[in-house]
């Protein structure tokens, strides 16, 4: 093993090491190509104890992986090996989409165990109960059947958490600056906060399903009113915090109050808002899914409540995927929208 | 919008000649502050003036009540008794030609160092409600000198967190001078900078206060530093501070720290804090 130092002081040993990095990661491509080709195998040649229906999709499936991992194998080998034939000064040849696809290439491989397990156990197998546990093939069939319908419910769940989420932040983060900056709402606010708050959000459902016109009205306010309770304390602790000498570096330099609020006060209790705003994103997921189970007849929520009346499991692991990767999604969005606020910080969590 | 353009023109230049100074007076001033109930006086009966243009020291010992004689001035507190006046009339909160600069540089770290430089400008231009191109043109062009002024025009976009401690200050200074102060208050600028920087920025602050003739107002606990920039060093008393002795030193610029004059001042100044060897 050679040390930084060593590689650069022997630019012949750097490239040693680097090839030697290359043709690890290319090996793994290497074999993450021939576990998906095996596992497309077995499927075809192990029969399943049940037929079951998009098997031949799930091969095809299985063969376009083994075909990515192939060629990126083959790429991530020719890049570096044509290159340091002809000695550069750059010294990391690779192209970076390359890169990252080798990068990615261990979970690949990972993947491909995991899901030939996960199909030998249910299909081929069968050691897990028959109804509650789904093989692989049966979610490209919801996938490739009830789209329509998932699609739709993602567009509902997707509509009522907008409203939610951006009706709560916004009033939960005007609510955090006036608690922080004015005593008086302070004085009035703050009780009241502290009764309401930390009561969960769903234990409104009955009576906010009794008092609004229609159930998505309601919805919006129990998850507004979930998003709301984390961003206000945070908003307002973030407010509160912030260093005094702040205020009268800018009030000597000739500061009112609008400009200590809107370019002091808040830009320096973003960080702080930003936890509040991703709790209250959590917590208005769970709100969200618990509101359309309860009462509104559309939405991803809605849509596991079907699939369990109708006892099709199948359909629920195929709905709680999506609602993993849209979850996901939004909080990489809301990470993404922090770091190019927060650019100044140092030392932020990637997400 | 007679007074604005007044106010524009009043500050088209950072280091321009001004036409004058601002004149401090400070009359019987005495304050105390509320600590658990009990009152804790800090000053007690003081009494100086600053002349237009003038450079004056306030040394005394740490924690004796300088800092919040500072505050007085600037106008972000009021005092308990007596009454603070620039150019005749009393002081009555913070205003931009009176620019305070503390001993952090105390930057906001969400902004570059051309965006805090124009904290002052920004803020001003809240007044009035409009945006105007002119204006903003001559903001920047004030910002550009006076980060000029203090050697940063490479760092105007860099933020606080990549810049050593002499650099913050510096910004600090540019952010006061861009305002161009009648007064430039001062509450130990250069307290917390490694020796060198500190000998480097004193030479700094003298010229630049002679170049401009803006009223200079700094706080110190160190006697080398005010004999070395002040025409007047007040000496004040341990807390509550009152004004034991006022030194003059009418030693041409730029001073040298070994010139016997300022060691005899020295000197005396030790003997009025007790401090005689």
């Amino acid at each position: 093993m050679s040390t930084q130092f060593d590689s650069i002081a022997a630019r012949g040993e750097a490239g040693d090491t680097a090839s030697r990095d290359v043709i690890r990661a290319t090996l793994i491509a290497g074999l993450a190509a021939l576990a998906w080709l095996t596992s497309a195998a077995l499927t075809e040649w192990w029969p399943s104890l049940d037929d079951w229906p998009y098997t031949n999709e799930f091969i095809a499936l299985k063969l376009l992986l083994a075909a990515f991992a192939a060629a990126t194998a083959i790429a991530g080998w020719r890049g570096p090996s044509a290159t340091s034939a002809t000695p550069t000064p750059t010294p990391t040849p690779t192209p970076t989409r390359i890169g990252a696809w080798l990068r990615a290439m261990p979970w690949l491989l990972a993947l491909a165990l995991g899901v030939s397990a996960w199909e030998a156990v249910t299909a081929q197998l069968e050691w897990l109960p028959r109804p509650f546990f789904a093989p692989p093939q049966a979610l490209i069939g919801v996938y490739a059947e009830d789209y329509p319908r998932l699609g739709t419910s993602v567009v509902h769940s997707f509509g009522l958490l907008a409203y939610g989420y951006v009706l709560g932040a916004a009033a939960g983060f005007v609510t955090g600056v006036s608690i922080g900056w004015s005593q008086a709402v302070s004085y009035w606010v703050h009780p009241v906060l502290r009764l309401i708050g930390p009561l969960p959000a769903t234990a409104w459902l009955p009576l906010a399903f009794f008092f609004f016109p229609s159930s998505f009205s309601a919805s919006v306010f129990l998850i507004a009113l979930a998003t709301a309770f984390p961003v206000a304390v945070l908003t307002w602790s973030g407010v509160a915090g912030v260093n005094p000498a702040y205020y009268d570096i800018a009030r000597t330099l000739g500061a009112r109050p609008a400009f200590l609020i809107l370019r002091v006060a808040i830009p320096a209790a973003l960080p702080s808002v930003f936890v509040g705003l991703f709790m209250g994103l959590g917590a208005s997921f769970s709100v969200l899914i618990v509101a359309e189970m309860m009462g509104v007849k559309a939405g991803l929520g809605w849509y596991l409540q079907w699939a369990q009346g109708w006892a099709a499991y199948s359909n629920m692991y195929a709905a709680l995927l999506v609602m993993a990767l849209m979850c996901s999604g939004l909080i990489t969005l809301l990470f993404r929208l922090r770091d190019r606020l927060l650019a100044w910080q140092k030392g932020l969590l990637k997400w | 919008m007679v007074a604005v353009a007044e106010a524009l023109n009043r500050s088209a230049a950072v280091a321009a000649p001004l036409s004058g100074g601002a004149r401090i007076d400070v009359r019987h001033v005495s304050h105390q502050f509320a600590l658990r109930g009990a009152a804790l006086p800090v000053l007690h009966d003081v009494s100086f003036t600053v002349e237009p243009g003038e450079f004056v020291a306030l040394l005394g010992p740490s924690g004796c009540g300088k800092s919040t004689l500072l505050r007085l001035v600037a106008g972000l507190d009021t005092p308990t008794q007596g009454s603070v006046q620039a150019d005749g009339a009393a002081i009555t909160g913070p205003d931009p030609s009176r620019v305070v600069v503390f001993q952090d540089p105390t930057l906001y770290p969400w902004r570059t160092v051309r965006g805090n430089v124009g904290i002052g400008p920004q803020a001003q231009r809240a007044r009035f409600a409009w945006r105007g191109g002119a204006q903003e043109e001559q903001a920047q062009r004030r910002i550009d000198a006076a980060l000029e002024l203090v050697g940063l025009s490479d760092f105007a976009e860099a933020f606080p967190h990549q810049l050593s401690g002499g650099m913050a200050q510096r910004v600090a200074l540019a952010r006061a001078l861009v305002n161009d102060p009648a007064l430039l208050v001062l509450d130990e600028p250069f307290g917390k900078l490694d020796s060198l920087t500190r000998i480097r920025m004193q030479g700094e602050l003298a010229r630049l206060w002679q170049d401009a003739r803006f009223s200079v107002l700094l706080v110190t606990h160190d006697v080398e530093e005010a004999l070395l920039l002040a025409a007047r060093v007040i000496v004040f008393s341990e807390r509550p501070a009152r004004v034991i002795a006022e030194v003059r030193n009418d030693a041409p610029y730029p001073r040298h720290r070994d010139d016997p004059k300022l060691v005899a001042l020295r000197r005396e100044v030790l003997a009025q804090l007790g401090l005689d060897t």
